[in-house]
């Protein structure tokens, strides 16, 4: 195969695979829960990328779907609903419901004002899961949403069984997203990014592509956050705050905005960090703004970004010389 | 039929009037340019023609049909193209892909890849955008609106900031453009107005101060006062 720079990810996500596949039997069972984590907050980051790394919408609000996911799934469980498939179903629907009603709201408004309007609505989902005490049991959560059978031979409650399950959903995803972005709807996404007015001047309804953009994310993200809760266990408003929001934003910079592998390797690379770093000390909420600055200021593209564009260049370098060599 | 009629057209922003009763018919496959000093509000009739911003009162038709109330994009789809004043590109994504991008929402028979050849711009089309020059990024803004195959096609000062060879280069590209199409043009380089334009309309002050043949324009002398200056 000619060595060529779009052959990369296809390579990479193959070893990446690999590696997922067997992970589980070399790790503890710390590890273990550590990593079902990280593919989890990745795939909520996958999704979050789509708007602040494809559309150009840094929404800050994501937790609301992950959250509403999540409590979906949870108050269905603890009702007494066994059915994984539709619990994990009406999470999504629920999620992606609530995308397209604040979508309507929202997209009015764009660049900080967005930043700001999304928030707001963000804390008063917040708000309401913490005082709606029948349903949500409000500053307690809800606890004991047990691990899902599925009906399968094996048990979901053995640690390496359920991350294979997320291991499922994450590929699955991955690719669902991946097929996205490099479709016709996915182009127009990023063309929104680079330029609106101009996108307008084309022919496009720019509002109609935000406006999916916004519910797809959101639909993905009330997976992630389905997938977190039967993890968990329980799931509480903490969940919804825009702490959590700012953390999964965190995720897609400090991983590398608009590549989709970028915040799954930023999800790894803070939850890894979390944890050295609060065996240590309790200040993991300083080190942790003192990794963002230093991102801001040597690492913009994240650390995806950065690698592509340099082994971009290398590669550009490598063919000039192979080319000059020739002549 | 007309290309474009527009009738008392106004434009407010805040207390200051922009556009003052602007009329303006264009038929199809007229050049028509469009001249007048700074902030005499040419800009501002391009974007309420191309709907980015919305009129205050008048009414705009494209080809027959009331187009005041459609949204830029609805516009864009009758057939509708601009370029911008100052450049408006995918500047992140190669030559293809900005090409790609415009010709997608229309109904044409090229590809991208024909597009750029029959325009022999081919070899450069894996170049991102912001990597070219700005003469080249300025040609690249009226192949974009090409793209599109437009019936209407706005151009809001083409050879701004471009060197005379370049200059050249584009006014001949818009000169060879096939009569099917309906330009407007709004330049400042009066070389350009005259080697183009069928028709010329003067804005001043958001009015329309007149508007004739090149000769026409050439001998009035109240055009004369406010932009080609006098003689004497």
């Amino acid at each position: 195969m000619k060595l060529n720079w779009r052959s990369f990810p296809f390579i990479g996500s193959i070893i990446t695979l690999m590696a997922l596949v067997i992970l589980p039997s070399l790790l503890s069972a710390y590890g273990l829960s550590l990593l079902t984590q990280v593919l989890i907050y990745g795939l909520f980051a996958m999704s979050l990328d789509l708007l602040v790394g494809y559309t150009g919408l840094v929404s800050f609000n994501h937790a609301s779907f992950f959250g509403v996911g999540a409590y979906t799934a949870a108050i269905l469980v603890t009702r007494g609903v066994e059915n994984f498939w539709l619990t994990l179903l009406a999470g999504i629907f629920t999620s992606l419901l609530l995308a397209l009603l604040l979508g309507s709201l929202v997209l009015r408004s764009s660049g900080p004002y967005f930043l700001m309007i999304t928030l707001a609505f963000g804390q008063m989902i917040f708000a309401l899961a913490w005082r709606w005490r029948s349903l949500t049991g409000g500053d307690d959560g809800l606890s004991g949403v047990p691990r899902p059978n599925l009906g399968l031979p094996f048990s979901m409650w053995d640690s390496q069984n359920f991350y294979y399950l997320v291991l499922v959903f994450f590929v699955l995803c991955s690719v669902v997203l991946w097929k996205i972005v490099r479709s016709k709807l996915g182009r127009s996404i990023i063309g929104v990014r680079e330029s609106e007015s101009r996108m307008q001047a084309l022919g496009y309804n720019t509002w109609l592509i935000k406006y999916l953009s916004y519910a797809i994310a959101g639909g993905f993200a009330g997976l992630a956050g389905v997938l977190f809760v039967y993890f968990n266990g329980f799931i509480s408003p903490q969940q919804l705050d825009w702490s959590m929001s700012g953390l999964v934003i965190l995720m897609v910079i400090v991983g590398g905005a608009g590549t989709l592998i970028g915040p799954v390797i930023g999800a790894g690379s803070i939850f890894i960090l979390q944890n050295l770093i609060s065996a240590q000390t309790e200040r993991w909420p300083m080190s942790m703004g003192i990794i963002f600055i230093l991102c801001v200021m040597y690492l913009r593209d994240g650390v995806a970004g950065q690698t592509i564009k340099l082994s971009k260049k290398g590669l550009k370098n490598y063919e000039r010389i192979r080319n000059t060599k020739r002549l | 039929m007309n290309a474009l009629e527009i009738l008392n057209a106004c434009k407010t922003f805040g207390g200051l009037a922009v556009l003052q009763d602007v009329s303006l018919s264009v038929e199809v496959g007229e050049r028509r340019a469009i001249i007048g000093p700074n902030g005499a509000g040419k800009t501002t009739l391009f974007n309420i023609i191309s709907g980015t911003l919305p009129l205050n009162s008048g009414t705009i038709s494209l080809f027959g049909k009331r187009s005041e109330h459609l949204s830029p994009y609805r516009r864009a789809r009758a057939g509708l193209a601009r370029t911008f004043q100052q450049n408006n590109l995918f500047f992140n994504l190669t030559l293809l892909e900005n090409i790609h991008l415009a010709i997608l929402p229309h109904h044409t028979q090229s590809s991208p890849q024909e597009f750029l050849e029959t325009w022999g711009w081919w070899e450069k089309r894996d170049m991102p955008v912001k990597e070219l020059s700005y003469g080249d990024q300025r040609q690249v803004e009226l192949l974009l609106a090409l793209a599109q195959s437009p019936r209407l096609l706005l151009l809001d000062e083409p050879t701004a900031g471009m060197s005379s060879v370049e200059t050249q280069k584009i006014t001949s590209m818009i000169r060879n453009l096939s009569r099917e199409i309906t330009v407007l043009i709004i330049e400042h380089d009066m070389e350009v107005v005259f080697d183009l334009a069928d028709r010329i309309t003067v804005l001043n002050y958001g009015r329309v101060l007149f508007e004739g043949s090149q000769e026409e324009v050439r001998s009035d002398q109240r055009v004369k006062e406010v932009y080609l200056g006098t003689t004497d």
